[in-house]
């Protein structure tokens, strides 16, 4: 007789464990989820300062300063995400000027085809349409092996990898040419890490190809104004 | 204060994250290939097992048992993110440096083992000297793996060290002609270096062990003659 009784109270005791259970879960899950959103809102400002003065120092790197005498920050407009870039968000590309006249477009290209994902990449093409520099701005290549392609861990110091790119445009290494040696093309690779190398020089060369064909309207463009491709196909 | 001797030589030698319990093997794996990677990860380490044990020995009595590993991954998951953001916004150059690691800490399960086993059921001082220690024996572990394998791999040591102390810079031990071992660099040679690490201390132990049965059988068989001859008649 007693067993009728005894099936509902113990169907209501593991409601009432299951509801207590989940209801200390979404506490902690809110707690520390607030913690997490709080400490992003307090760090967001500086994080985002260091990312600025981060990409002044990359900029300088890729085009030295003597060579303009306009403000860079100021002179620049937002690329929309541009596929043929690697590009998934919005972007800066930034004018370089002297006395007026133009010297240089600096802009962000990626890789999505790295050994171990997204490689990004800063360039500088002066007004003849040639690659004056690049540098890696982010990768996560296999330390000490696909690496090289950050100057700062090739240890070729006097010439690292990534200069032999320098001042070299379609008019020097035809397009069909602008690949690793191992794919028939001009650019040295490392054995053991082409792939890599081969993302890397893919990369600058869309990029190049891509900056090149619209070179005028860049440089025409009103600052901080958005770049709209011209004439796109939906 | 032997409770504490205890969780000092479990950390660094009988219960060694690596050695002993081969745990944590993605980010072992993936950032050994030099000494300066390793140890900066493995300093990163130890600062998230000491906050994630202390955190969680300071709440145990709220967490019920039932759903007790999804809130230990959530509070290390936050404190891992905490210690990313703080280390990008305060310390911006060695974030450049060592920012990538911090993420990888997540993946490491030794933190969530040292929580469920240590941090959960002791006090907090116990729990964050646990987390130290377990850190400490990963580092000096995972320092060794990396030295190995740079100096086989690419017969230098430090390399990189200058992204951190910028006065100093690698050494090149072998030749500049040394043409590298790459299987050293890549994900297998790490598998055969820890290997023989393993092997290594297998044999350490093997052979203390044997030295410790060999003296007890002495001290038996000395007492054993003390007694026969103490016999009465």
């Amino acid at each position: 007789m007693s067993e009728p009784i005894e099936v509902p109270r113990r169907e209501s005791s593991v409601l009432r464990i299951s509801v207590r259970t989940a209801a200390i879960m979404l506490a902690f899950t809110l707690v520390f989820t607030s913690l997490m959103a709080g400490t992003y809102s307090a760090t967001a400002p500086l994080v985002a300062a260091s990312a600025l003065a981060e990409k002044l120092r990359l900029i300088g790197e890729v085009l030295p300063p003597s060579l303009y005498d306009n403000d860079l920050m100021t002179d620049a407009i937002t690329l929309p995400p541009q596929k043929s870039l690697g590009l998934d968000e919005e972007t800066r590309l930034w004018r370089a000027r002297k006395d007026g006249k133009p010297v240089a477009l600096v802009l962000e290209a990626a890789a999505l085809d790295g050994y171990s994902g997204r490689i990004s990449l800063i360039l500088s093409i002066d007004a003849d349409g040639r690659l004056m520099a690049q540098r890696v701005t982010a990768h996560k290549e296999t330390p000490g092996l696909g690496d090289y392609i950050d100057p700062k861990k090739d240890k070729n110091k006097k010439r690292p990898w990534i200069t032999q790119f320098s001042d070299l445009g379609f008019d020097t290494v035809p397009r069909e040419k602008w690949r690793v040696k191992k794919d028939g093309g001009r650019f040295d690779q490392m054995s053991g890490a082409t792939i890599s190398a081969r993302a890397v020089t893919n990369a600058s060369g869309r990029a190049l190809a891509w900056t090149v064909e619209r070179r005028d309207t860049l440089f025409s463009l009103p600052a901080n104004s958005r770049y709209e491709q011209q004439g796109s196909k939906q | 204060m032997s409770a504490y001797k205890d969780i000092a030589w479990n950390g660094i030698w009988k219960q060694n994250t690596i050695l002993a319990q081969v745990l944590g093997l993605c980010p072992l794996l993936a950032v050994s290939s030099n000494f300066v990677n390793a140890v900066s990860l493995g300093l990163a380490t130890i600062v998230v097992m000491m906050l994630s044990n202390f955190a969680i020995s300071a709440l145990r009595a709220f967490i019920p048992y039932e759903i007790r590993i999804p809130v230990f991954i959530l509070i290390i998951a936050a404190l891992v993110t905490g210690i990313d953001l703080a280390f990008n916004a305060f310390l911006h150059d060695l974030y450049m440096v060592l920012g990538i690691f911090i993420p990888l800490i997540v993946t490491n399960c030794i933190v969530l083992a040292r929580v469920e086993a240590f941090a959960a059921k002791n006090g907090l001082r116990a729990a964050t000297f646990d987390g130290l220690m377990m850190g400490v024996g990963f580092v000096w572990v995972i320092g060794l793996l990396g030295a190995v394998r740079e100096f086989v791999g690419q017969g230098t040591l430090f390399s990189g060290i200058e992204m951190i102390f910028p006065k100093l810079s690698g050494i090149q031990i072998l030749p500049e002609s040394y043409p590298g071992f790459l299987i050293a660099m890549l994900p297998p040679g790490a598998f055969f270096v820890l290997g023989l690490l393993i092997a290594g201390r297998n044999w350490l132990d093997a052979r203390a062990n044997q030295r410790m049965r060999e003296q007890r059988s002495h001290h038996q068989a000395d007492h054993a003659t003390d007694q026969a001859n103490s016999v009465p008649v």
